[in-house]
This record gives C-alpha cells, sequence and structure tokens, in this order.
C-alpha cells in the first residue's frame, strides 16, 4: 500500500513538473513570436520611409534638414544593438516622422496627393502596428517573466536554465505614453 | 442591484462577466431539461423521451449553427469582403490588423455591409474562423480613432469568445421557443385523452409542482428565453468594452464611437432582426439604449449607452492614475 502511494505521488510530481515546463515553453515561444512581430512592423517601416521621403522629396526642398534626420533616423534603426537599443533608435526615428508630418500640413499640395495620403496611412498604421506589437510583446513577455520568478516555477526556472526576457522599454519617462498616431488627413468629425 | 452596479475595474469586470455567462448557460440548459421533463411527465408515461427530445434539439440546433451561422448572417446582411486597393477599406483593413496585433489573435475575414447605418457586428466560431463586418455608415461616420475602437470592441469579441456564445444562445432560445410551441400544440390535443385514461393521475405533490412549473414554462418560456439571451448578451457587451479599452489603452475613443452610433437617426435596411444582438450598439433599439430603468434594462440585447459609458469613462480615470504612478509603461 506503501508503496504505491509513494509511487502515486512521484507520478503527480513528474506530472507536475511536465506541466510547469511545457507552460514555461509556451509563454517563452510566445514572447520570441511577439518580438517577431514588432520586428516585421519596423522592417515594414524602414521600408516605407525612402517611399515617402522620395514622393516628398520634390515639392519640400526647403525642408532638407528634417528629411535628412528622418533618413539618417531610418538608417541608424537599421542595425540595432540589443532590445533596449531598438526601442530608442526607433524612438527617435518616430520623433523625427511626426515632425515632417507636421510639416507636410504646410503644403497643399502634398495634402492632397493621394500618393502621399496613401503612405500616411500606410505609415499611421505601422506606427500603431509597432505600438500595439510592442504593447503585446510586454504584456506576454512580463507573463513569462512572472511565471519563471514565482514560487514554484522558479524552481522550474532555474532547473532548465529560462532567463527573463528583455522588454521594449521607453527609458525616459515623459514618453511613457504609447503614443497614439494619427499622421492621416482625415478631418475630425 | 448593489451586485450589478458595482464599480468593477477591467479585470475583475472580465472575471465577473465569464462567471455570469457559466450561470446564465446552465439556467438555459436546466430550462430546457425542464420543458421536456414536464412533458415527460404529464404527457407520456414513459420518462426520458421528452427530456431527451428537448436537448437533442437544443443541442441539434446549437450545433447547426455553429457550424453554418456565420455564413448565413453574412449573407442575410448581404455582405461583401472588403477591398484592400478602395482606401477606405485599406484603412479599415490596416486598423482591423492594428487590433489582431494588439490582441495576439488571427486577422479575421473583414466584411463590408451595404448599410448607412453606422454599425459593426463580429460573429464566427472560434479566433480562427471570426467574422468582422462594418456598415458603410460606419466608415463615413467614424474617425480612425473611433473606428479602431469600434473594431476593437468587435475583437474583443471574437477573443474572448462571445461569437460562439452568442451564436449558441441565439440557437438555445429558438429551440425553447419552438418546444414550447409543441408543448402547446400536444396539451390541446393530449390533454383529453390523458385525464380520461386516468391510470397514473395526480401522482403526489411532486407532480402537482412539476405541472404548474412546466405550465408556467411553456407560458412564459418566449419571454424568458429571451430575457436570458438579453442577460448573456448585455454582460458580453460590457467585457467586450472593456476588452476593447485594455487593447486599444484609449477608452475615450470607444466613448466618442458609442456616442455617434447611437446618436445616429438612419434606421438600418441590411441589419435584420437575428443578426440585432451580434452588433455594436442594438439597431433597433436606439431610444431604449438611452433610457435607464428596470424594464428597459431586461429587454435590451444591450446594455444602456450612457451605462457603458459611465463604465469607460470608470477605466480611463482608472488607467490614467496607473499610468500618473508608473504602473502602465510603454505598454
Amino acid at each position: 500500500m506503501g508503496t504505491i502511494i509513494a509511487i502515486a505521488v512521484a507520478a503527480l510530481l513528474v506530472l507536475w513538473v511536465i506541466s510547469r515546463y511545457n507552460k514555461l515553453i509556451r509563454l517563452r515561444n510566445q514572447t520570441t513570436n511577439g518580438w517577431k512581430q514588432i520586428d516585421v512592423q519596423l522592417k515594414r517601416r524602414h521600408d516605407l520611409i525612402p517611399n515617402l521621403v522620395n514622393t516628398v522629396k520634390g515639392q519640400m526642398e526647403f525642408e532638407r534638414e528634417t528629411l535628412e534626420s528622418v533618413i539618417q533616423a531610418r538608417n541608424s534603426a537599421l542595425n540595432p544593438k540589443g532590445v533596449a537599443d531598438a526601442a530608442e533608435k526607433e524612438n527617435i526615428l518616430t520623433g523625427a516622422l511626426s515632425k515632417l508630418f507636421a510639416l507636410v500640413e504646410n503644403y497643399p499640395q502634398l495634402r492632397s496627393n493621394e500618393n502621399v495620403k496613401q503612405l500616411q496611412e500606410e505609415l499611421t498604421s505601422t506606427e500603431n502596428k509597432i505600438a500595439f506589437a510592442r504593447q503585446f510583446y510586454n504584456d506576454i513577455a512580463t507573463k513569462f517573466n512572472t511565471a519563471t520568478q514565482m514560487f514554484p516555477g522558479n524552481i522550474i526556472a532555474n532547473m532548465f536554465g529560462f532567463k527573463a526576457a528583455e522588454l521594449f522599454e521607453i527609458t525616459v519617462l515623459t514618453e511613457r505614453e504609447v503614443p497614439k498616431v494619427d499622421l492621416s488627413f482625415k478631418k475630425q468629425k | 442591484m448593489g451586485f450589478f452596479d458595482r464599480k468593477r475595474n477591467l479585470y475583475e469586470q472580465q472575471l465577473h462577466n465569464k462567471r455570469l455567462t457559466i450561470v446564465v448557460m446552465a439556467g438555459f440548459i436546466l430550462f430546457l431539461g425542464l420543458l421536456g421533463f414536464g412533458f415527460d411527465m404529464i404527457m407520456l408515461d414513459f420518462f426520458p423521451m421528452g427530456t431527451i427530445i428537448a436537448l437533442a434539439l437544443g443541442a441539434g440546433t446549437a450545433m447547426w449553427s455553429y457550424n453554418s451561422g456565420a455564413v448565413s448572417v453574412m449573407r442575410s446582411t448581404n455582405a461583401y469582403p472588403a477591398d484592400p486597393n478602395n482606401p477606405d477599406h485599406r484603412q479599415l483593413i490596416n486598423v482591423v490588423d492594428e487590433m489582431t496585433i494588439a490582441s495576439g489573435i488571427p486577422r479575421p475575414k473583414i466584411y463590408i455591409v451595404p448599410d448607412k447605418a453606422p454599425n459593426a457586428f463580429a460573429t464566427g466560431k472560434n479566433p480562427e474562423d471570426g467574422y468582422v463586418a462594418v456598415t458603410e455608415g460606419l466608415l463615413e461616420t467614424l474617425n480612425r480613432e473611433e473606428l479602431q475602437a469600434v473594431i476593437a470592441h468587435e475583437i474583443a469579441h471574437i477573443r474572448n469568445y462571445d461569437i460562439r456564445l452568442m451564436t449558441i444562445v441565439a440557437a438555445l432560445v429558438g429551440a425553447i421557443l419552438l418546444l414550447a410551441m409543441m408543448s402547446r400544440r400536444m396539451m390541446w390535443f393530449g390533454g383529453g385523452r390523458r385525464s380520461g385514461g386516468g391510470g397514473r393521475g395526480g401522482g403526489g405533490p411532486v407532480m402537482i409542482i412539476v405541472l404548474v412549473l412546466w405550465l408556467i414554462g411553456i407560458i412564459l418560456a418566449p419571454i424568458i428565453a429571451n430575457m436570458m439571451a438579453m442577460m448573456v448578451s448585455r454582460k458580453r457587451e460590457y467585457l467586450a468594452d472593456a476588452t476593447a479599452a485594455e487593447l486599444t489603452r484609449n477608452p475615450n475613443g470607444l466613448i466618442n464611437a458609442l456616442h455617434k452610433i447611437s446618436g445616429s437617426f438612419v434606421k438600418p435596411k441590411a441589419i435584420h432582426r437575428d443578426a440585432a444582438h451580434l452588433c455594436i450598439s442594438d439597431p433597433f433599439h436606439l431610444k431604449r439604449e438611452q433610457r435607464t430603468g428596470f424594464m428597459s434594462d431586461l429587454f435590451s440585447t444591450h446594455p444602456p449607452i450612457n451605462k457603458r459609458v459611465e463604465a469607460l469613462r470608470n477605466m480611463a480615470y482608472q488607467y490614467e492614475q496607473k499610468q500618473k504612478k508608473g504602473e502602465v509603461g510603454a505598454g
């Protein structure tokens, strides 16, 4: 009788470890996938920017400085070193872009240009997608981190060498708000 | 009414709604069972037939609409797929993509309903097979931020499995109505024969209670079934509002959108009554939604707009507080 109980307890323990381990694996995969989602959107943004600059260049000769700063920010964001660096560089790019769009407002011909309008919608959407992908990534990464740090999950995490995921954070406090960009000209109805 | 009116934060709200839904679903099954069981007790002399038929009817209709409900709703509203080359549709597709990223579900199929009344609904089996439909009027009325909020609400219905629940609840209501109608017919035919036979008649106080409950049941079935359905639906709306606010981190977008949608005087043409419970705002009871009160509470598919707005304002406030404390970071 005693041995049966001992075997049952051992079996339950093994099952528990397996289910915990699988949960951590699932969360880690979701986290990695979440990061890839951000990457996809960042790449799309990097691809869209040269198009936009080329489309508005002719009309905006006097804003060369702004255009150059956008291109520069875009190029330096292409090769980030790690999550924190990527977050910072993308942030600079966001700033440069919103400055450019604010300037476009001064050029009626650009504002009514179908091409520019479409590019703006695409970039607006990409900006939002980046923000939401980041939001999703941070949520799921936090969940993963909590699961690896809380008792008894931390035992399993240590046993199998799970490391905490880095959050995609903005370090400057004033920039904590998720930027809700609406670059389109659609009038507020 | 403290239980219903208590102020809740986002996560409490979700938990509460999920629990309540289980209770209501159990109520539906009990109700179907009671109708069948009473039928057995009173009409037939062998027990399980009516009960089995009742439960099978419920299960059957639920299965059927689970499998083909979404397609038939789309067909009934004349919806057509969004076109990526049309700038307005393009924006809708982008907004839907944004919200699928925020919620982590696959992109649903996107449809446009040829209707000038602003409204939107979601349907489908599960997040892998979801449908989002918006009316042409909605695209014309809302700005990007508001559109995003409405889509977030619909995506929330998909992610929370409301689309499945609402489809099944609608089917169960249908089954109850059908069964109650059949029972009433049978009673006129079978009643005489039964009182003449007398074999097991008047089987004690339990029988009488069952008989009374059953009679009340079949008479009130349409009202009770609808009330239960509306209750599930209303709770789901609050939950979807809460989830939408969580996804967009912007409760104000939805507040503005709800005001615009409920303030519209355009009558819907393409959306019929069978799809009304799916919509973001009840298309047929715009006036009622702006009232509050016990009766209008009981018989609406949606909570009154001002109650929803109040709940959202509450969330907006809590969110701002959190943000000030730095608990909600880059999001």
